[in-house]
C-alpha cells in the first residue's frame, strides 16, 4: 500500500512553493522507488509552518515544516515517510501545540480533509447537520440556529437566526441565499481558506439555510481575487450536484436547492451586502438604501438572507452538535468561537479558531509571538481597513463584539493586523482615506468627497501645515462622514483615523514641530 | 497570456452565452474580457442590444469595477498588494523597488510588464504578496519577481 502524503493545495502555501514541494517528494519518491500517494488538502491555518508536510503512520498523521526544495532529500534520508525524525519534525499534527490549543468548529476538517472528496467530508461529520435539517420543520431549524447565538461573521453581528426568521416568514414565488465571499478586508483571508479547504461545509450551510427558510436557489459572490477559491468551489459544487446533493431531491428527500457562483468585478464595496445584490444583478456595486430590508425585498427584489462565508459555514456544525453545544462557547453575547486572521508583521500568522473572549495580547504575542521584524509590536489593526488602530496599552482587550466596540474598535470579519514600531500612523490615517475615496460606490456626498478632502487634509498635517487646524477638521469631516453615509465604507473610514489620531497623537503632533 | 483578436462576430458568440442569465450586464463585460483581454469601445452597444438595456447601464458597470479595462493589457501583469496587511511587512517600499526593476510604475506597463495595485490578495500572513498573471506569490521580492517574470518569459 503507499504512504499517504499531504501537502496543501492552499493558495497561500502554493505562494510560498507548495507546488513545487509536493512535485519534488513525488519525483524524488519515484528515484527511491517508494510508492506514496499525494493529497493536495487544505491549510491548517498555521502559515507560518507552510510548507507543512504530513505524513500518514500507524499512529496518526505526522507533520514536517516549513518544508523547502532544498529539504526533500534530507526528508527521505531521515525516513520521513515513515515517521522519521529530522530538523523540521514537528510531531504528530494534532499535537501542534499552536493547533491543538484552538477550538476549531468551524474550521474542524479545513487541512485535514482532501477538500474535494465527499468521502472524506462525511468521514470527518460532514452532511450529519444536513440530514437532521431535513428531518425537521424549517421553523425548527430556524429556532435551533437563533438558540446557538450565530451571529454574522462578515462584520455586522447581526443574529443570524432573526434574519434567516424575516425571510422564512415573507412570502414569495423565489428566495435565495446569498453567500458573500467577497472577503476584501486586508487582513482576512479565513473565508478564502474555507472555500478552498473544505467547500462543502459552505455548501452544507447554504443548503441548510434554504431548506429552512424555503428557498431553493443559493448564489456565491466569490471576488475576483480569489481564483482558486473560485475553482475549487464550482468544482464542489459539480461534485454535490452529480452525487444528489443539490439540485432536485436533495439527498433523496422532496426538497429543491441548488447553488451558483459570481465572480466580482474587483470592488471592495461589493462586500457591502445591498451593494453585493447589485452587482450579482450585473449593475454597478451601488449600496441600496435600507428598508426594504434584503430579507424581504433582496436579490432580484426577493426574500433574500445574505451571509458570510463563515456563518454559513458554521451552520453544519451547529445543526450536527445541536445549538447547546455551541452557545456553550464565548462570552457575553458574542458565542461560540470566531475564526480570527493573524497577519501583518506577526512572526506566526495564520488562522486562530478560538471562543469569543480569549484577549488581543494572547492572540498576537501568545498565538503570534509577536512580529516578523523582531521589532516591538506598536499599533494593531482590528477588523480590516475599517478597523480601529489599537496601541500596545490596549492589548489586554477581550475580543467579542462588546468588548471591542466598548473600547472604540470593532471586531468586523475577525483580521488582525500587526505593525512594529516602524509605521508611521499619519501615513496609515492618510491610507484610509484614500483607500475610501478608490473604493467609494459614490452614492454618499460624505463618503465620496469626504474621503479625498480627508486626505488631503492629512497631506496637510504631513507636511507640518496648520496641524492643530487640519485635526479639529479632520475630526469635524470624520463626523459628517460617519453620520451621513449610508453604509460602513464612508461610516467606518473614521474609524482608523480617529483612532490613529487618538491613540497615536505624537505621530500627528511632530509634524507641527518638524 | 494570450486573447483573441477583437471581432464583433466573435463577441457576439460570447455574448450569446451569457445575455440570457439573470443579471447579465457585468458577467457579459468578463465574457468579453476573459475572451478579448478587454473590453472593446464597440462592445457597449452590442452588449447593450443583445442585454436589451441602454448603453448608459453597460457604460456605468465597465467604468465602475476596477477589474474592467478597455485596453489590450501586457503579455504580463504584475499586481503588488498596497493594503494594510502587506504595508506592514514593506509593501511600500516593494512598489519602489519593483516600479525600478521592471523600469515602469504602478498603473503602467514597459510594453512587456504591466504594474497594477491590488487591495488584498487573502495572503496576509505571508506578505508582501503579489499575483502574477493570476498566479499568487507569498513574501515576494522586487528580485524574486524579477527572476519569475524571466523565466516565465524565456519559457
Amino acid at each position: 500500500m503507499s504512504i499517504k502524503i499531504y501537502v496543501p493545495r492552499d493558495s497561500a502555501v502554493r505562494s510560498i512553493g507548495g507546488d513545487q514541494v509536493a512535485i519534488a517528494i513525488e519525483l524524488e519518491s519515484v528515484k527511491r522507488g517508494i510508492g506514496i500517494s499525494i493529497v493536495r488538502n487544505g491549510s491548517r491555518g498555521a502559515l507560518w509552518l507552510e510548507p507543512l508536510v504530513e505524513v500518514e503512520t500507524p499512529e496518526g498523521r505526522v507533520a514536517y515544516g516549513p518544508v523547502t526544495l532544498a529539504d526533500i532529500e534530507s526528508l527521505f534520508d531521515a525516513g520521513f515517510h515513515s515517521g522519521g525524525e529530522h530538523p523540521l519534525s514537528l510531531g504528530k499534527s494534532d499535537d501542534i501545540a499552536w493547533l491543538a490549543r484552538q477550538d476549531r468548529v468551524t474550521f474542524a476538517r479545513v487541512g485535514v480533509i482532501d477538500p474535494l472528496s465527499l468521502a472524506d467530508y462525511q468521514d470527518y461529520g460532514g452532511l450529519i447537520g444536513l440530514r437532521r435539517a431535513l428531518a425537521m420543520e424549517g421553523e425548527e431549524i430556524v429556532a435551533e440556529v437563533t438558540q446557538s447565538g450565530l451571529r454574522g461573521r462578515g462584520g455586522a453581528g447581526f443574529p443570524a437566526g432573526i434574519k434567516w426568521r424575516t425571510v422564512m416568514a415573507t412570502a414569495s414565488d423565489r428566495k435565495y441565499i446569498c453567500c458573500n465571499a467577497d472577503e476584501g478586508d486586508s487582513g482576512t483571508f479565513a473565508d478564502r481558506m474555507l472555500m478552498e479547504g473544505d467547500p462543502f461545509t459552505l455548501l452544507e450551510g447554504m443548503t441548510i439555510a434554504g431548506i429552512a427558510v424555503g428557498a431553493t436557489e443559493g448564489v456565491i459572490y466569490v471576488r475576483s481575487e480569489y481564483p482558486d477559491a473560485y475553482a475549487t468551489l464550482n468544482r464542489a459544487i459539480d461534485i454535490a450536484r452529480e452525487s444528489g446533493w443539490l439540485g432536485k431531491g436533495v439527498l433523496g428527500s422532496a426538497h429543491e436547492f441548488d447553488v451558483r457562483t459570481r465572480i466580482g468585478g474587483g470592488s471592495y464595496v461589493c462586500g457591502e451586502e445591498t451593494a453585493m445584490l447589485e452587482s450579482i444583478e450585473g449593475k454597478r456595486g451601488v449600496v441600496r438604501s435600507k428598508p426594504p430590508l434584503p430579507a424581504i425585498q433582496g436579490l432580484f427584489g426577493k426574500p433574500t438572507v445574505i451571509n458570510n462565508v463563515l456563518t454559513l459555514a458554521t451552520v453544519p456544525a451547529i445543526l450536527a452538535e445541536g445549538a447547546e453545544s455551541y452557545m456553550s462557547k464565548g462570552v457575553g453575547r458574542s458565542v461560540g468561537t470566531q475564526v480570527f486572521q493573524l497577519g501583518g508583521n506577526v512572526a506566526r500568522g495564520g488562522i486562530v479558531e478560538t471562543a469569543f473572549g480569549v484577549t488581543l495580547d494572547a492572540l498576537v504575542n501568545d498565538y503570534g509571538a509577536g512580529t516578523l521584524s523582531g521589532r516591538p509590536i506598536r499599533a494593531v489593526q482590528i477588523g480590516g481597513p475599517l478597523g480601529a488602530y489599537f496601541p500596545v496599552a490596549s492589548m489586554d482587550v477581550s475580543m467579542d463584539y462588546e468588548s471591542l466596540l466598548a473600547a472604540g474598535g470593532m471586531l468586523g470579519h475577525g483580521g488582525i493586523v500587526v505593525f512594529d514600531e516602524s509605521v508611521d500612523m499619519v501615513q496609515q490615517a492618510k491610507f484610509a482615506m484614500e483607500f475610501c475615496a478608490v473604493e467609494s460606490c459614490g452614492k454618499c456626498t460624505p463618503c465620496r468627497l469626504g474621503s479625498t478632502r480627508g486626505a488631503e487634509t492629512i497631506e496637510k498635517i504631513m507636511n507640518g501645515q496648520d496641524v492643530s487646524g487640519n485635526k479639529k477638521l479632520l475630526l469635524d469631516l470624520c463626523e459628517v462622514m460617519t453620520d451621513g453615509s449610508l453604509c460602513a465604507m464612508g461610516g467606518l473610514t473614521p474609524l482608523p483615523v480617529r483612532s490613529a489620531m487618538l491613540h497615536f497623537s505624537e505621530d500627528f503632533d511632530r509634524r507641527a514641530r518638524a | 497570456m494570450s486573447f483573441a483578436p477583437w471581432s464583433l462576430d466573435a463577441a457576439s458568440a460570447v455574448l450569446a452565452t451569457t445575455c440570457d442569465k439573470p443579471g447579465p450586464i457585468l458577467i457579459s463585460l468578463q465574457a468579453l474580457q476573459e475572451e478579448f483581454g478587454y473590453v472593446h469601445a464597440d462592445a457597449v452597444e452590442l452588449v447593450a442590444k443583445a442585454c436589451n438595456v441602454s448603453r448608459a447601464d453597460v457604460h456605468g458597470v465597465l467604468t465602475f469595477y476596477h477589474d474592467l479595462r478597455t485596453t489590450l493589457p501586457a503579455p504580463t501583469t504584475l499586481r503588488i498588494c498596497v493594503a494594510e496587511a502587506c504595508q506592514a511587512v514593506g509593501s511600500r517600499a516593494l512598489v519602489g523597488e519593483v516600479e525600478k526593476a521592471f523600469n515602469t510604475h504602478m498603473g503602467s506597463s514597459n510594453g512587456e510588464v504591466e504594474l497594477e495595485p491590488v487591495y488584498c490578495l487573502g495572503n496576509c500572513a505571508l506578505g508582501p504578496s503579489a499575483m502574477l498573471n493570476g498566479q499568487l506569490i507569498g513574501r515576494a521580492t522586487a528580485s524574486g519577481l524579477k527572476k519569475t517574470v524571466q523565466e516565465r518569459v524565456g519559457s
